[in-house]
């Protein structure tokens, strides 16, 4: 494969602060022109990894290299990688021309190359009147608008995020999330973006990267790691799950068996190691699989076990009910006095599950993804 | 009206102690000095209004060239005191770790602690002709003879800038220390090599830190007396110098207030200018530092 087609590899990163191990030996291809996310809790490392590439620290060993060419020896403002800060970092003494003009200037354009680029960008980030203003006089939506604007009229490979959202507020966010998938449709550049919040990363990136602990557990479309993670982290970082821990009584064909510490007794599917019987795993479901059993089945089955066939079953109360219209949750307290979580479609109607009722959930063995 | 009544109050019983100060302790001996300014011996204990005083000053050339040496050499110690003060107050503010800030810090305020009489005798001590310098560089070989390092524009010059450099670094490290390095970062990321990161990003940022910075140390460097006395001796021709001479060796009271005036407007016209040439405003300057 021709190296070119990736705008950012990184090989076997790593970087340690003293005792810290901040990036530990990180390997990625970002193929050109895609939006890649960087997903990880608090200090993974991944503003580390980040300020490696746009060359503010230098790693310990591996490689970085953009447009298949190492970048290591490549000063950091000489590397044709932008970023947009955390805070923004526009230039307040400047206004908005003067902050878009900088970058142009240092590499030495003319006046009216400035004057076409600077207009062209903001035009493009469908804010064309607001060239003299002073960044204070900017809201924070345009601020962050700027702030790319500003990257993306140097004409970057490629252009980092560091959770450029994380000052604004909810409303905003959401508003954001959306226009800064777009922004990156229309300039055709690769994004990476780095972020702790799962359902930016899922909703905006053609690929994400779970990062903990300054190592990648894994990468993949969004729908991959949701539907397919690799470890235990990524099926708790990503997506709401019910989470239990348990022991393995029986195995066979890939899938275990396991009773929690609660006693519950419930089957799952093999996801990560092969297990045995006697180890322990923790096992994930997504609450949209957890379905109420039809009434039925909760009159003949009043106790936890998994008597219908190839799903799991257990009883409990309905504890509360979280209404969010089509998103709406339901707390069901189970006998072992376990709270779980199931997403359930609410219409309105008389049928719809009430608090305090006693309901079975149903769920089948291969949405139970144990580790 | 209630509300607006008892803020009022409040802002006035705030105000008093403020108002009261400047009053007494500025406005009200400065009114004095000025109609003393104005007054003229005819004879003994007679005395007329008029501007004679100071065109006693202007007819005589000694008096306003020393008037303008004083205001260059300020400048010169200025300017000198900030190249000096900004890349220490540059290291304190942004590039010393966390805890060796605050003792950087505190090492810049030990000169403060002794008094600038014994300061100054600290300097002469070092540099008279049988001082610690001379003394050294004799027994070291350097020098055959001993070497008189008091008494000339350069050491006057050094002891200003040693007396005056912490009033520069304070007002630059609070201003620099407000800029996110963030900034920093994006200067250098957008392309900007050190140089234009420095020009256009970091000095612009820390102007009002600049200016505050200048302005205080050369009102300080203009209206000093001990230091250019003790350093310089009779050679130094502070502006100060004359003062206390028409008030204390002559007891020309009259001629000294309007010497005082001078002084006075001639220090804030230079600020004026010093503003006006920075592109700031007085209170930008010192609201931002
Ligand atoms: N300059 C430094 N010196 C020492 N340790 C550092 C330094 N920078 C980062 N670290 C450590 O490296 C680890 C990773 O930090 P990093 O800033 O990359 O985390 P992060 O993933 O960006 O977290 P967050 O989401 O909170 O921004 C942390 O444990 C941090 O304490
Ligand atoms: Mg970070």
């Amino acid at each position: 494969m021709n190296t070119s087609e990736f705008d950012l590899q990184c090989e076997n990163l790593t970087k340690h602060f003293a005792s810290v191990r901040a990036v530990d030996g990180v390997s990625f291809d970002i193929p050109a022109g895609t939006f890649f996310s960087i997903l990880g809790p608090s200090g993974c490392g991944k503003t580390t990894l980040m300020r490696m590439i746009a060359g503010f620290e230098s790693p310990n060993s591996g490689d970085i290299k953009i447009k298949g060419k190492s970048v290591l020896d490549t000063p950091p403002n000489k590397r044709n990688v932008k970023m947009v800060f955390q805070h923004l970092a526009l230039f307040p003494m400047m206004n908005v021309y003067e902050n878009i003009a900088y970058g142009l200037r240092c590499n030495g354009a003319s006046k009216s190359v400035i004057k076409t680029k600077v207009a062209d960008v903001l035009e493009r980030v469908a804010l064309p009147d607001v060239a003299k203003r002073e960044i204070h006089q900017l809201s924070g939506g345009q601020k962050q608008r700027i702030a790319i604007a500003r990257c993306m009229a140097l004409d970057p490979d490629v252009l980092l995020l560091d959770e450029p959202l994380g000052a604004l507020d909810l409303k905003l966010r959401e508003a954001m999330k959306i226009e800064l998938k777009l922004l990156q449709h229309q300039f055709n550049t690769t994004f990476v973006y780095i972020t702790h919040d799962q359902s930016e990363a899922l909703v905006m990136s053609d690929h994400v990267a779970v990062m903990n602990e300054g190592k990648f557990e894994q990468i993949g479309t969004p729908q991959e790691l949701y539907h397919e993670p690799v470890s235990a982290f990524v099926a708790g970082f990503v997506g709401d799950a019910n989470r239990w821990s348990g022991t393995v009584s029986a195995v066979h064909d890939g899938r275990v068996q396991f009773t929690t510490a609660q006693g519950l007794t419930l089957n799952g599917i093999n996801k990560g190691d092969a297990h045995a019987a006697s180890d322990t795993v923790s096992a994930f479901v997504r609450p949209e699989f957890i379905k109420l059993s039809d009434a039925n089945l909760t009159n003949t089955n009043t106790t936890a076990g998994n008597n219908n066939e190839g799903h799991n079953s257990i009883s409990g109360r309905i504890d509360s009910l979280l209404f969010n219209g089509a998103n709406s949750r339901l707390l069901v307290r189970v006998d072992s006095n376990e709270l779980i979580e199931a997403d359930v479609t609410l219409t309105g109607g008389l049928n719809d599950p009430k608090a305090g009722e006693n309901v079975t959930l149903v769920w089948p063995h291969e949405q139970t993804m144990c580790f | 009206m209630m509300v607006s009544d008892g803020k009022k109050l409040g802002l006035f019983l705030l105000f008093t102690p403020f108002a009261l100060w400047i009053g007494l302790l500025i406005i009200l001996p400065h009114v004095g000095m000025f109609i003393l300014s104005l007054k003229e011996k005819v004879a003994p204990r007679v005395y007329e209004y008029g501007l004679d005083n100071y065109i006693n000053f202007i007819q005589e050339p000694i008096y306003w060239n020393t008037l303008l040496r004083t205001g260059v050499m300020s400048l010169l110690v200025t300017v000198l005191t900030l190249l000096i003060g900004f890349p220490v107050a540059y290291y304190i503010a942004k590039i010393a770790g966390k805890r060796s800030k605050g003792a950087l810090f505190l090492l810049c305020l030990i000169p403060l602690w002794v008094s600038d009489l014994i300061r100054a005798f600290g300097w002469i001590l070092l540099l008279r002709e049988t001082g610690v310098v001379s003394k050294s560089l004799q027994s070291v070989g350097l020098i055959d003879t001993p070497i008189e390092f008091l008494y000339n524009d350069a050491t006057v010059v050094m002891g200003l800038i040693y007396t005056v450099v912490l009033f520069m670094i304070v007002p630059l490290v609070s201003t620099l220390d407000g800029m996110d390095n963030e900034m920093i970062e994006a200067g250098y990321n957008l392309g900007g090599s050190r140089l234009t990161v420095l020009r256009r990003i970091i000095v612009p940022y820390a102007m009002p830190g600049i200016v505050a910075g200048c302005i205080v140390v050369f009102m300080l460097t203009a209206g000093s007396y001990l230091t250019p006395i003790l350093l310089g001796g009779k050679n130094s021709s502070w502006f100060t110098e004359q003062i206390y001479d028409q008030f204390i060796t002559r007891y020309n009271w009259e001629s000294g207030a309007a010497f005082g005036f001078v002084l006075l407007t001639f220090t804030s016209f230079v600020v004026w200018a010093g503003l006006r040439l920075s592109g700031q405003t007085l209170s930008s300057t010192v609201a931002k530092s």
